[in-house]
């Protein structure tokens, strides 16, 4: 199983953050008092960090269905984005296609966006063993936190900014892979311009728009930049 | 409603608003073959939406007030100098994740 060894290698990373995040999921739906049952169920179908974290304190407080469905679309929403450079590798992909539509959460994403494929590999294999071994790290966490809440009192707080790490990284790697550096600057601009606009709650879905709508104005010049010929 | 059905009602809710999100560009183009935008745009979306997601990630970070931002300034500054130099992608993270908590801890 190269395919395997491959994905456990390149999802490292994602490995300590999901499992951290998973844990701490798991205690704060134990501290909520739901069962184990439900906290692993929730990890699996919902399979969103930052919604599920968010979903606790909004059922402690009794909040209603429709006010949870809403929160989900508006933290949710740039998952739109996530799938558009996807569509073709994932229709290849068989019965795995739902799966991996399904389960292309931010990490998922950043890594499919930057792996190098070794050339032995079966490709479509490869990316599927990552989402799967993703997946299970967050179920796992999860698990763990709802199973041995009470013991687990050390203080981990920081250790979510290893996905931030992550995520900066394969920026990084990206800056020196691009040509043309206006798709990074472009949503630099957006991204914060927002963020100065309405705030840290509101500024990321706008952003994303906003940068989506200047990349196609931009495509000429990114385009000629990149080596790609005009037809 | 007694406490576990709102939280199965709470899963089945979140999971089909959570789906259908991420189906959506795949509903939307089926089996079509893509226009040239959107294949464009699969192209360079993926650094500019990295690029998004660091700054959403760091949105909590406070530059008005004390620490002013200072622990996330410095850990990120580690991990892209790591990066450039060593390439070693589970040290600069291991690094950076480390000296933030670290710093978080004593600033």
């Amino acid at each position: 199983m190269k395919e395997f060894r491959f994905a456990v290698k390149n999802t490292i990373p994602i490995f300590f953050t999901y499992l951290f995040i998973g844990i701490a999921f798991g205690i704060l739906m134990s501290d909520a008092g739901y069962s184990i049952l439900l906290t692993t169920a929730s990890s699996l179908f919902i399979f969103a960090g930052s919604m599920q974290l968010l979903m606790v304190p909004m059922m402690t407080s009794g909040a209603s269905l429709t006010s949870l469905a809403f929160m989900a679309f508006f933290i949710n929403a740039r998952h739109i984005f996530y799938g558009i450079g996807f569509i073709e590798k994932f229709r290849r992909m068989g019965w795995r296609y739902p799966y991996m539509i399904l389960t292309l959460t931010d990490e998922t994403y950043s890594v499919l966006c930057s792996v190098k494929y070794e050339a032995n590999l079966d490709e479509d294999r490869a990316a599927f063993m990552i989402a799967m071994l993703d997946h299970l790290y967050w179920v796992f966490g999860s698990f763990i936190g709802a199973c041995a809440g009470q013991f687990l009192q050390f203080d981990m707080s920081g250790i979510d900014f290893s996905a931030t790490a992550f995520f900066l990284i394969v920026v990084v790697n990206q800056w020196q892979q691009y040509r043309s550096k206006l798709p990074f600057l472009t949503a630099a601009v957006c991204a914060l311009g927002f963020y100065l606009l309405l705030g840290k709650e509101y500024f990321l879905i706008p952003a994303m728009i906003t940068c989506l709508i200047a990349l196609i104005l931009l495509r000429r010049p990114i385009e000629i930049k990149e080596g790609i010929p005009n037809e | 409603m007694n406490n576990t059905a709102y939280l199965i009602a709470v899963i089945s809710v979140i999971t089909i608003v959570t789906w259908i999100l991420r189906a959506f560009p795949f509903l939307l183009f089926g089996s079509r073959p893509l226009p040239k935008t959107i294949q464009y745009l699969g192209s360079v979306l993926p650094p500019a939406i990295m690029m998004v997601l660091v700054i959403y990630c760091l949105r909590n970070m406070n530059i008005g007030q004390f620490p002013y931002g200072i622990p996330e300034l410095i850990a990120c500054t580690l991990i892209v100098i790591l990066q450039l130099i060593r390439k070693n992608m589970y040290l600069s993270i291991i690094a950076g994740t480390a000296c933030y908590m670290v710093l978080i801890r004593v600033v």
